[in-house]
């Protein structure tokens, strides 16, 4: 679990977060969105400790983090995987060698037992094949998995992705979303995701955090999402028409006014049980 | 100002960079990659400016000394010390500054624009001491390796130009070569191949380390480490020569 206390941060005169407060839970992917320059990254770096915030604090199972010396931060730091927006390959090295990387740099491990845990990762991200391959060879979901890869190759407790599906197409974006979805649950990972991608908050977000102009707007999630009042939330996430008739066609179906495969077996009585439905707290 | 804040954050640089190396292994596979780099990288160019500049000398020096009474062999002492005292050390420095500088300064300049740099202090590893000192440490062992090199390829050079040019024969150039040799140039060349190596690694590492834009300032950046490195070197090369000699 990660708990973000009053964070602020300024840039001169410049207040880009503003007292923003968060508890980011474990097994969960917790999304943080907003327009560009809602100080969605710069959050996400004070979390991960690029950038030292102003104010507040940033507590990782309960330990302070922000006021860490730089040898406990250290420590923090080898449980976090990171997936950058331009995936942060190392040119100079081979698919195999990236996601190998972080175990030859922390890990005694011989070489058949890393190279059996780098395979493990790249199938798990479903990249075959691509062992031997350069990333100036890979498309850009082929990277972002590379890069998935690599940050859960030492399994984890805290993954943190900064614009997963930026620059991707929609289908291949589905297929990250899911992978970090898949992965959150299967390790039981702390996920913190940046995103403006719509089909992520609606797909994978467990938690979401609404930033707007250096402050936490609003807060809930991806149910709730649909039925909020916010007009600043509403103007950002529905901002076309065919997002407001999505919206409206949702909500029927979350009221059960019309059925749909998200809703049948709720109608049915066949309720899996981890669908929050308004009404039923 | 900036010129001040610029120093002190080089000097918090250097500083940063001694830390307990995450994986001593790792450190040395990275030191050992950063010596083919800028040591076997840049001995062709060393060897090629070496020999003509040896060359060069010799004929030109020969021009000059147009009188009777001083011998020919002088040519050869004169090549001797220019090769040693300035040309191997300072010259080659300068080029090396152009070739081994900007790539340092670029090639960090890559990482830090591509986020590379951010996922290894993610991963918990000290970027400075990670990426900057081996290179430094590689610069510091090869640097002199080179300008040795460059030493003897000049003065064999001169001896070549010396011997095609009908100047001086072989056997008058190895005498004058061994006539009021002072083994201290020799020391003195190195204690300066030290210092340019120091300039040559660190100044282009901490433009490319803080670089901050895209592919433009890249470039920039490498410019930049060049011409400063040059500088730093001709005036390390002054405050050397006023204090050593």
């Amino acid at each position: 679990m990660i708990e973000v206390k009053n964070i602020q941060k300024k840039f001169g005169d410049k207040t880009v977060i503003q007292d923003v407060s968060a508890v980011m839970k474990a097994g969960q992917c917790n999304l943080i969105i907003g327009a560009s320059g809602s100080g969605k990254t710069v959050l996400m770096k004070c979390m991960v400790g690029l950038f030292v915030p102003d104010e507040g604090e940033i507590l990782y199972h309960g330990q302070n983090f922000t006021s860490m010396d730089a040898k406990a931060k250290t420590e923090v730091r080898k449980e976090i995987g990171m997936l950058f927006q331009g995936a942060a390959l190392f040119d100079s090295l081979t698919v195999e060698q990236n996601v190998m990387f972080p175990l030859d740099m922390f890990t005694n491990w011989p070489v058949k037992k890393k190279l059996e845990r780098v395979n493990e990762v790249l199938n798990r991200v479903n990249l075959v094949e691509a062992n031997r391959k350069y990333p100036a060879e890979l498309s850009g979901g082929m990277k972002k998995r590379v890069a998935l890869a690599r940050a859960i190759v030492l399994n984890p407790k805290y993954l943190f992705c900064d614009e997963p599906n930026s620059g991707l197409d929609p289908q291949t974006s589905l297929v990250i979303d899911k992978l970090i979805k898949e992965i959150t649950i299967e390790y039981n990972i702390t996920t913190v995701v940046n995103t403006h991608d719509m089909n992520s908050v609606m797909e994978i977000g467990d938690y979401i955090l609404y930033m707007y102009q250096g402050n936490k707007e609003w807060e809930g999630t991806n149910r709730e999402i649909i039925f909020s009042k916010n007009q600043r939330l509403n103007d950002f996430i529905f901002a076309s028409e065919f997002l407001k008739d999505a919206k409206d066609m949702r909500m029927l179906e979350e009221t059960g006014q019309i059925p749909n495969h998200r809703n049948m077996d709720i109608l049915t009585g066949n309720d899996p049980g981890n669908i929050h439905r308004p009404g039923k707290g | 100002m900036t010129i001040f804040s610029d120093i002190g954050r080089y000097l918090l640089m250097i500083k940063g960079m001694f830390s307990k190396p995450e994986n001593g292994k790792m450190y040395w596979k990275e030191f050992m990659h950063q010596c083919a780099e800028i040591g076997v990288g840049s001995l062709g160019i060393v060897a090629i400016i070496s020999v003509f500049i040896g060359a060069v000398s010799t004929i030109q020096t020969a021009y000059q000394l147009v009188s009777p009474l001083i011998p020919p062999s002088t040519i050869a002492q004169i090549v001797r010390d220019t090769v040693i005292l300035e040309f191997a050390p300072t010259l080659v420095c300068i080029v090396l500054a152009g070739v081994a500088g900007s790539r340092i300064a670029s090639e960090l300049g890559n990482m830090r624009v591509s986020e590379q740099i951010d996922a290894l202090e993610i991963m918990g590893i000290n970027t400075k001491g990670y990426l900057i000192m081996p290179k430094i440490a590689a610069a510091l062992l090869m640097i002199p390796l080179l300008v040795i090199i460059a030493m003897v390829l000049g003065i064999w050079g001169g001896r070549l130009a010396g011997a095609m040019a009908n100047i001086l024969s072989g056997s008058v150039y190895d005498r004058g070569l061994l006539e009021n040799f002072v083994p201290y140039n020799v020391i003195f060349a190195l204690i300066k191949s030290y210092v340019f190596a120091f300039i040559i690694s660190s100044v282009p590492a901490f433009f490319g380390y803080f670089v901050q834009g895209g592919a433009l300032e890249i470039g920039r950046a490498s410019t930049k480490a060049v011409v400063v490195s040059c500088i730093a070197i001709l005036f390390a090369d002054y405050v050397l020569s006023a204090l050593l000699l």
